[in-house]
């Protein structure tokens, strides 16, 4: 196992009260393994990627653990954790591309973060990699802003996997590219693992056709929780959580048109992350919901590799 | 109708400014009223070089955009936006982090809408806000990094709609939102079409391009390589580079292994 996630809860400290973003959350990589990670807008994916590398000053550890190659994360202690970031977890965030410093070449602030690291920039290594995601040796001499979205987004894929991470969380970072540097992403990610840049990674994207491209496994998030972990063709296929066969059947082949088929959403809204009140978070949407639903599900693995939390399905 | 006639864009780059790339060459569309036109392409193709030169953020260096036969650059900025707005591919580097959502409303206010009354304007914001679906209680009084990045997205959908206005460029707006969110959106799209606003949509997403709009323009390293009707484009694509593009395409349930 790379990583081992347990029962972690994350919540945001706000005047309110705490917003319940990551509640109650399990799973484990294994070496080589690359996981899916899918929800509704707000569901806590970015909060999950962030818990494992660092929270945000508004961010509470609140429970639960996360031990990666072995060894215990001190995810609640950001200078405890400097040591691990980069080396042996590595995020690329949702939005990197403006996260780039501006006034700085692109070389200077590679060759930066690595003194921050203590280590040396093996020059040839950089080059071979830039090369390996399609980018020329001189964008090193140029700012982001000449960089148009998908180079920089390559570009910040090279930074962060440069030493070689044990766990790689990608943060929507195809979200904003055209089918087809889409496709050259997820193949040059599949590449990293696979030559060992990387040990395992968590692919966190709303396009669950593309993650099956790529990951293993997929796990979908609902409302802070998990709803559904299974190899990737299994909730492709044949999800059981009714949020992930509701989502699955949202996604349009190409060809329809609005004027022939309106397409239709998950009618409702996901509730409010403040004080949730107990039970199922998806009971309020879901078409079978009955009294049982009133208590939380717990996860359940119904067949080997495949997990769900709702009543109907155990 | 706002019309695009030989619009390039030559960037200057380099230290001194001392290098040119030419990243929008000679572009010509138009987008009539109550249409939504696709304009798809890959990264560094040029699309929100486009869109920024449509919304002003960045002049032309050659070519006229006009709104009704009248060039662009002839209407005070203020009239010109509340006309057009746009939507960013980047939510958080286009709102300005400072601001807590009620204050992006409000300047709205200040600047468009000064004699409406408190209750009229809250019942439009509320409205605003149901129609992206989000509740008032999850984004007001928020400020953008308490947002997550797809409820930013619609935050700033909901204020560009806020001014019913004739033309939206919306640059990848639907990339950070799960599947059946953007259906919500696009519909949303679909709805305010009907009711006559010009939409220049830029997307990746050749499916729901395809499912929007009724006129497609593909860009392929600033030139215009395809445009006419979406059916058209996507069953009969002219240009070697335009199949590529639909090729691409991740299907569902098949691998990219196995298809080719
Ligand atoms: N700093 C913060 N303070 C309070 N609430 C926050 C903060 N950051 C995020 N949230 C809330 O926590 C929830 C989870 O946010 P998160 O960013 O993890 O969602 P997400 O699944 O990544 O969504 P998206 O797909 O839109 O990026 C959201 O409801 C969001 O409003
Ligand atoms: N301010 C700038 N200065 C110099 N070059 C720029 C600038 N902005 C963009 N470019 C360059 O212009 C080209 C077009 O960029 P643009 O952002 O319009 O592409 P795009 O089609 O929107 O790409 P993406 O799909 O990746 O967002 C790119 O090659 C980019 O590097
Ligand atoms: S537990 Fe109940 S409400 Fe929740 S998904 Fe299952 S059936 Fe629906
Ligand atoms: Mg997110
Ligand atoms: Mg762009």
């Amino acid at each position: 196992m790379t990583l081992e996630v347990d029962d972690l809860r994350v919540y945001y400290r706000t005047l309110k009260g705490d917003v319940q973003a990551l509640d109650g959350v399990s799973f484990g990589l294994r070496d080589g393994e690359i996981l899916g990670l899918a929800g509704e807008s707000g569901c806590g994916k970015t909060t999950l990627g962030k818990a494992l590398i660092r929270l945000d000053g508004r961010m509470k550890h609140v429970g639960g653990s996360v031990t990666l190659d072995g060894q215990v994360l001190p995810i609640g202690d950001d200078v405890k954790m400097n040591p691990y970031r980069f080396k042996q977890v590595s995020l690329i965030p949702q939005y990197s591309m403006s996260a780039m410093n501006p006034t700085r070449k692109i070389g200077r602030m590679v060759r930066e973060l690595l003194e921050s690291r203590r280590e040396k920039l093996d020059l040839d290594e950089l080059h071979a990699r830039l090369d390996l995601v399609e980018l020329p040796k001189d964008v090193l001499g140029k700012y982001p802003i000449e960089l148009s979205g998908g180079m920089k987004q390559r570009m910040v894929m090279v930074i962060s996997t440069l030493l070689n991470p044990s766990l790689l969380i990608a943060d929507e970072i195809t979200s904003a590219l055209d089918v087809s540097t889409q496709k050259a992403v997820v193949t040059t990610l599949k590449g990293f693992r696979d030559r060992g840049f990387v040990k395992s990674m968590i692919f966190i994207t709303h396009d669950i056709s593309l993650t099956n491209q790529l990951a293993d496994t997929i796990m979908v998030m609902y409302a802070g929780k998990l709803a559904e972990k299974a190899p990737a063709s299994t909730v492709v296929n044949a999800p059981k959580h009714p949020y992930t066969q509701l989502l699955i059947s949202s996604l349009p082949e190409v060809g329809v048109r609005y004027a022939d088929k309106r397409l239709t959403g998950i009618p409702g809204n996901p509730p409010s992350l403040l004080d949730p009140v107990p039970g199922c978070r998806f009971r309020d949407r879901c078409p079978l919901a009955f009294e049982k639903c009133a208590e939380d599900p717990p996860p359940v693995e119904v067949e080997k590799d495949h997990v769900v939390a709702c009543w109907k399905a155990a | 109708m706002l019309k695009l006639d030989g619009v390039t864009k030559v960037y200057r780059i380099g230290a001194f400014g001392g290098q040119t790339m030419t990243a929008v060459d000679e572009a010509g569309f138009e987008i009539k009223p109550g249409e939504v036109v696709s304009l798809i392409g890959e990264s560094g193709s040029g699309k929100s070089t486009i869109g920024k030169m449509v919304l002003r953020l960045l002049p032309p260096t050659s070519g006229t955009i006009s709104i009704d036969g009248r060039d662009v650059r002839q209407m005070g900025k203020r009239d010109y936006y509340r006309k057009v707005q746009g939507v960013f591919q980047d939510p958080f580097s286009s709102y300005n982090p400072v601001f807590k959502a009620d204050r992006v409303f409000a300047m709205i206010r200040e600047v468009y809408f000064k004699g409406v009354p408190d209750k009229e304007w809250t019942a439009k914001i509320e409205a605003a806000l149901d129609a992206v679906r989000l509740s008032p209680g999850a984004v007001l009084n928020k400020f953008p990094h308490q947002l997550s990045g797809g409820q930013l997205q619609r935050l700033l959908i909901a204020r560009a709609l806020l001014l019913d206005i004739e033309y939206l460029v919306a640059d990848e707006i639907i990339s950070m939102l799960d599947a059946s969110t953007r259906i919500d959106v696009l519909n949303l799209l679909a709805d305010l079409k009907q009711r006559g606003l010009g939409v220049l949509f830029i997307t990746h997403d050749l499916a729901l391009g395809n499912y929007i709009s009724e006129r497609t323009v593909v860009l392929h390293k600033g030139r215009i390589v395809e445009y006419g009707p979406t059916d058209a484009v996507f069953e009969q694509p002219e240009h070697a580079y335009t199949r590529k593009l639909l090729a691409s395409v991740p299907q569902l349930h098949t691998k990219w292994e196995d298809a080719s």
